[in-house]
């Protein structure tokens, strides 16, 4: 009974997922093309016979409708058009070539930021008012307050140009080291955020009386923690993790660009610089999609996890 | 109690209150060097100088923060920097505002079905990363300053949306709103005239909270180059423009960089420290 209700739930938010990625898509679709400006437009004027032959190969003197329908029916198939910019290239290519490293670059930020925020909130929440936790409750917040944009600098100027210890830029070695920096400038701000999350929920289930009654038995208070208060704690964590995706994922863009790693981020910089309409709009339908996918997931293990949470 | 003596009360809290003291004299501060000291310096901020190229900082001929690869004056440049991103960040939060006490006001007053839907396509808009979708915008429209605050404020009125609704659920039963439905002043006046005025405090104190968020956006697009354009600059393209210059003269990255931190630092605390004030049950002693 309890698991239909958790899969009823699942279903409808999956129901919702869908026309609203359709819509994501076919927004950002419009939004191109009501751009003053088309991606041809140079310096010098092309012949008019030129620009319509361009505009045939294209599909840009096509109604707007079928434009759609044509680029709808090419996502479908995994294809994201031509790059209006490098020649010979599809998108989907180029995607293609830069996923890997961004991808890697996040997984590991978040499961450092994870790790490291709970293991930091857990401690701060069992010797609350101590030093520790002062210590660690300031660090968070100045790590909320700080941007990525400017620790990631931060860290290049401090143990790059000063102290030599680690590469500042991507390009100048090939080894593992090289991830270091990107991946902490990257995961602080997410720590910070954990760790303040993890401190308050943990503080609360501490306080409840599931947890007396556990102390009163003589449990003592890390098998309480491991065995009892984390898993509830965990939970508001659980819906951070959307917002805590789409973050990384925007700093990803500062953080290829201050390290010049040649991923994702970088060819969404580069291509909007260049107002390469095509590749631009890949990557935000590829960003929008795995953010509302990650969301939806979330959204279902809290549908199982927390029954409360199906009844509203 | 009367609305001035409330006021007084409220006040004398913000008064005690030496977090929210502290960090609205340090943005008090900041905002009049800000505003004044273009004035009271003898460079513009754009004008170059060759054979002043990333001059360290010095008291002689006013040069407080050096000058940066153009050999610009950095103090100047810097005080243009704050200026215009506190601009954005200001007005882009009374653009989230607008819609959000609009939309929020509408669903908790009308409720039921309409309150369920609007507040369902709340939800779903949560979980766009819309950070990518401004960019998009500037990418299609050209970077004009309107587009930035509209942008800007469009992506900050859902949490300020959240609220207001919230509020207005409460709100809706009180007597004197039920005063005015029973003399047949219509929905929207009510919205307009009664309930608004009514969120006042709540949504002053948010928008101390939306202000930094936007600032971080405006900053996020100039450093990626999206932003506000030379010859104009703000802190974002500041610290972008540091960043190049690191090695060399690292004070054209560290001056504005600390400054921004200092201030969305004291925006944070402004508005936490108020929040806690007007809410006790959110503050943690």
């Amino acid at each position: 009974m309890q698991q239909r209700g958790a899969i009823r739930f699942a279903l409808t938010r999956l129901l919702c997922a869908i026309p609203t990625l359709f819509f994501v898509i076919l927004i950002a679709f419009l939004m191109m093309h009501a751009a003053p400006g088309g991606p041809f437009d140079d310096e010098r004027a092309l012949p008019p016979d030129a620009a319509a032959n361009i505009e045939r190969a294209y599909h840009l003197d096509e109604p707007l409708l079928t434009q759609f329908g044509r680029y709808f029916g090419g996502l479908l198939r995994g294809d994201l058009g031509p790059s209006f910019r490098y020649a010979d290239y599809t998108v989907a290519e180029l995607i293609g070539g830069a996923l890997p490293v961004s991808a890697l670059l996040g997984a590991m930020s978040l499961v450092i930021a994870l790790a490291a925020g709970v293991a930091a909130g857990v401690l701060a929440a069992l010797k609350r008012n101590s030093i520790a936790d002062r210590l660690i409750t300031g660090f968070a917040l100045t790590g909320i307050s700080i941007p990525v944009f400017i620790v990631a600098p931060l860290l290049v100027l401090v143990f790059a140009v000063r102290l030599g210890w680690l590469p500042a830029s991507w390009a100048s070695t090939d080894s593992g080291a090289r991830l270091l920096l990107p991946v902490i400038a990257l995961s602080l701000p997410q720590i910070a955020y954990i760790m303040r999350l993890t401190r308050g929920s943990m503080i609360e289930v501490l306080a409840s009386d599931f947890v007396r009654t556990a102390r009163a038995q003589g449990l003592d208070t890390w098998s309480i923690v491991r065995h009892h208060a984390l898993k509830p704690a965990m939970l508001p964590l659980l819906s951070y993790m959307g917002p805590a995706i789409a973050a990384v994922l925007a700093g990803s863009v500062v953080v290829e660009q201050v390290f010049g790693i040649p991923g994702l981020g970088q060819l969404f910089v580069r291509g909007a610089l260049n107002r390469d309409y095509t590749l631009v709009l890949g990557i935000v339908i590829l960003y929008a999609s795995l953010v509302i996918f990650l969301n939806l997931l979330v959204d279902i293990l809290y549908g199982f996890l927390d029954p409360r949470i199906r009844h509203r | 109690m009367s609305a001035t003596s409330a006021l007084g009360a409220l006040g004398r809290r913000l008064a005690g209150s030496r977090v929210v003291v502290v960090s609205a004299s340090i943005l008090f501060a900041i905002a009049l060097i800000a505003l004044l000291g273009p004035l009271v310096s003898p460079h513009s901020y754009q004008a170059t100088s060759l054979d002043e190229r990333l001059a360290a900082p010095a008291l002689a001929d006013m040069r407080l923060f050096g000058t940066d690869d153009l050999g610009r004056d950095l103090f100047v440049r810097t005080t243009m920097g704050v200026q215009v991103s506190l601009l954005v960040a200001v007005v882009s939060s009374l653009v989230s505002l607008v819609i959000g006490v609009i939309y929020g006001a509408i669903a908790g007053y009308a409720g039921g079905r309409t309150d369920a839907v609007m507040m369902r396509i709340v939800d779903t808009l949560y979980a766009l990363p819309f950070i990518f979708f401004v960019i998009l915008l500037m990418v299609y429209f050209g970077r004009n300053f309107l587009l930035i605050f509209v942008a800007i404020g469009a992506i900050h009125w859902l949490d300020m949306a959240r609220i207001v609704r919230g509020q207005t659920l409460s709100l809706k039963e009180r007597e004197f709103v039920e005063a005015a439905r029973l003399i047949g002043v219509r929905p929207m006046t009510i919205i307009l005239r009664h309930i608004t005025p009514n969120l006042l405090g709540v949504v002053v104190v948010y928008v101390t909270l939306t202000v930094p968020q936007a600032m971080l956006v405006e900053s996020f697009l100039s450093f990626l180059g999206l932003g506000v354009q030379e010859p104009q600059t703000s802190l974002g393209s500041l610290v972008n423009g540091g960043v190049r210059q690191m090695e060399q003269a690292p004070w054209v990255l560290l001056i504005p960089a600390t400054i921004l931190a200092v201030i969305l630092l004291c925006f944070n605390f402004l508005g936490d420290g108020l929040r806690d004030l007007l809410d006790p049950r959110g503050a943690d002693r």
